[in-house]
């Protein structure tokens, strides 16, 4: 084990794991993360906290992550690498771990232009990939990116992201696998409607072997209306909303209920694509359809490792 | 090496002008000329707009190059106008507005915003292409610069946010990697992506403190 999570348990025994997002306030109110966690902890093994997810201030996901954890919830902290150079990421990290957080997921970050705060000077003294790195070498060499020893363990289980909707396609597979070089241990895809140029994807992913070496789960964001539909489909950065999915939830006379559906058939198939080992759901906004659509999916009661 | 600017808004000129009475007007004939923004007419347009809100000009000259060293020579022949103003309203880069300050004891205002170090693609579009890091990367991106042209200066390929071979921030700008990746294709050199570029030492750029260069 490199860090104990559950999350690392859950997919290190092969079992299929489910984890979920829960977005902080844009406020200083513990209650709303607390929720978030009352109403997730029986149907997933792990929560990710966003780390000003799309450029807007919150509340940071280190605390989100410990207000998690002081309910017996298993947080996942995102960290971007827009707003902290080497310094305060590997500071941040060795905090986190300090806390009890084990699953940290290395993303790129959006850009500032479409946040709340467009004027902001951004960092990127690393990328996500560079990311991945340095929290390896923390872990597994014990060292700074400086060389420097770090005094004690620093267990980690290292999450990052994958688009198989970005382009070029065909440069997808290599990004992952330039992931997986990095030291990552899991992944979880942008949100999945298009199954099968997902399929597609993971294929590639098969066929280079990135599956032996790494846990995929896919993204998914459940749909409430038809507006989030449209909304997804032409703003949200690279997301590919079908418009198969567009017409059945203009068609369905409960959106909701339609969006849930949708959702679910999606479990159902990317559950059978080989070397996929878990989703992971992203209901922005809409955190209540997840126990549903978890237990409708047969993934409940969540293992106890 | 073109330096592209704009001009700045004229609101923010008169709070620089501030109670100045008499004010000298100084553009540049290499770079801000090109720009259309520090050339003969565009100081004609600034005396103008000086003179409108009640000042005086006491004279105005396009110096050749502004950041070159005859600066000097040319400001020593403007003597008489210059000595005569309250201050220099520079239409140039922050190169030639800081060349100009060398040489004179009098305050000197910038007219212009500096943008950046780019060429023109066609007439009036001009574009970035180098940041000045310190340490080029060009020899493993194909000959375009990430760290300018790719909105989080990725250095290990694109982001999740290109589509269509255009970057999340805009229709309108290309994806840096997205141009990197066809070139490198075109080229069959598509392994050098497989490589993870290490983690960069920034201390050669700006963020190391002012450079200087000793020959």
């Amino acid at each position: 084990m490199k860090a104990g999570t559950n999350l690392e348990k859950i997919l290190e025994s092969g079992r299929f794991a489910v984890t979920a997002e829960a977005g902080p306030p844009k406020g200083a109110s513990a209650a709303v993360i607390q929720r978030k966690g009352e109403l997730l902890r029986h149907c997933c093994d792990a929560v990710n906290v966003t780390d000003n997810q799309t450029a807007i201030v919150r509340m940071s996901s280190l605390a989100g992550c410990v207000l998690l954890k002081q309910l017996g919830v298993e947080p996942v902290m995102q960290m971007v690498c827009r707003d902290k150079n080497r310094i305060a990421i590997q500071s941040d990290v060795l905090g986190a771990v300090a806390l009890g957080i084990g699953n940290i997921l290395c993303l790129s970050g959006d850009h500032q232009k479409f946040g709340n705060h467009p004027t902001a000077k951004n960092v990127f003294d690393i990328d996500s990939i560079q990311l991945i790195q340095t929290l390896k070498n923390m872990r597994d060499e014990k060292k700074f990116l400086c060389g420097e020893d770090i005094s004690g363990e620093v267990p980690l289980f290292i999450g990052a992201a994958a688009n198989p909707y970005a382009d070029p396609f065909e440069f997808r597979v290599v990004r992952l696998a330039k992931k997986v070089k990095a030291g990552v241990d899991f992944i979880q895809t942008q949100a999945v409607y298009d199954v099968a140029k997902f399929a597609r994807w993971m294929e590639m992913v098969t066929e280079r072997g990135l599956d032996k070496e790494v846990h995929i789960l896919a993204g998914l964001i459940p749909i409430r209306s038809v507006g989030m539909a449209r909304y997804m489909r032409d703003y949200v950065s690279g997301v590919s909303v079908p418009d198969e999915i567009l017409t059945r939830m203009e068609q369905a006379k409960d959106a909701k209920e339609e969006g849930a559906r949708i959702i679910l058939e999606i479990i159902e198939q990317v559950k059978e694509i080989p070397g996929v080992h878990g989703v992971h759901i992203m209901a922005v906004g809409w955190e209540d359809v997840i126990p549903q659509v978890v237990e409708q999916a047969g993934l409940l009661p969540r293992p106890v490792l | 090496m073109k330096t592209i600017t704009e001009q700045k808004p004229f609101d923010e000129i008169k709070a620089a002008l501030g109670e100045a009475e008499k004010v000298y007007l100084v553009g540049c004939g290499t770079c801000a000329t090109m720009c259309h923004t520090g050339g003969k007419s565009e100081l004609l347009g600034m005396k103008d707009k000086v003179e409108t809100i009640g000042k005086k000009v006491t004279g105005w000259m396009v110096i050749p190059t502004a950041c070159d060293e005859l600066t000097r020579d040319a400001l020593i022949e403007s003597a008489e106008d210059i000595e005569a103003a309250d201050c220099i309203l520079v239409m140039a880069c922050a190169f030639g507005v800081q060349t100009v300050t060398l040489y004179l004891n009098k305050p000197v205002y910038p007219a212009l915003n500096t943008l950046f170090i780019g060429r023109e693609e066609s007439p009036g579009c001009f574009t970035e292409v180098c940041m000045q890091c310190g340490s080029c990367v060009l020899a493993k991106t194909a000959g375009i610069c990430p760290l300018v042209r790719c909105a989080k200066s990725l250095l290990n390929g694109p982001c999740g946010g290109s589509v269509d071979g255009k970057c999340e921030i805009s229709p309108d700008t290309s994806c840096a990697w997205q141009l990197i990746y066809d070139r490198l294709a075109a080229q069959g050199q598509l392994d050098k992506l497989e490589e993870i570029e290490p983690i960069k030492d920034w201390s050669t750029s700006q963020s190391g403190g002012p450079r200087k260069v000793t020959l």
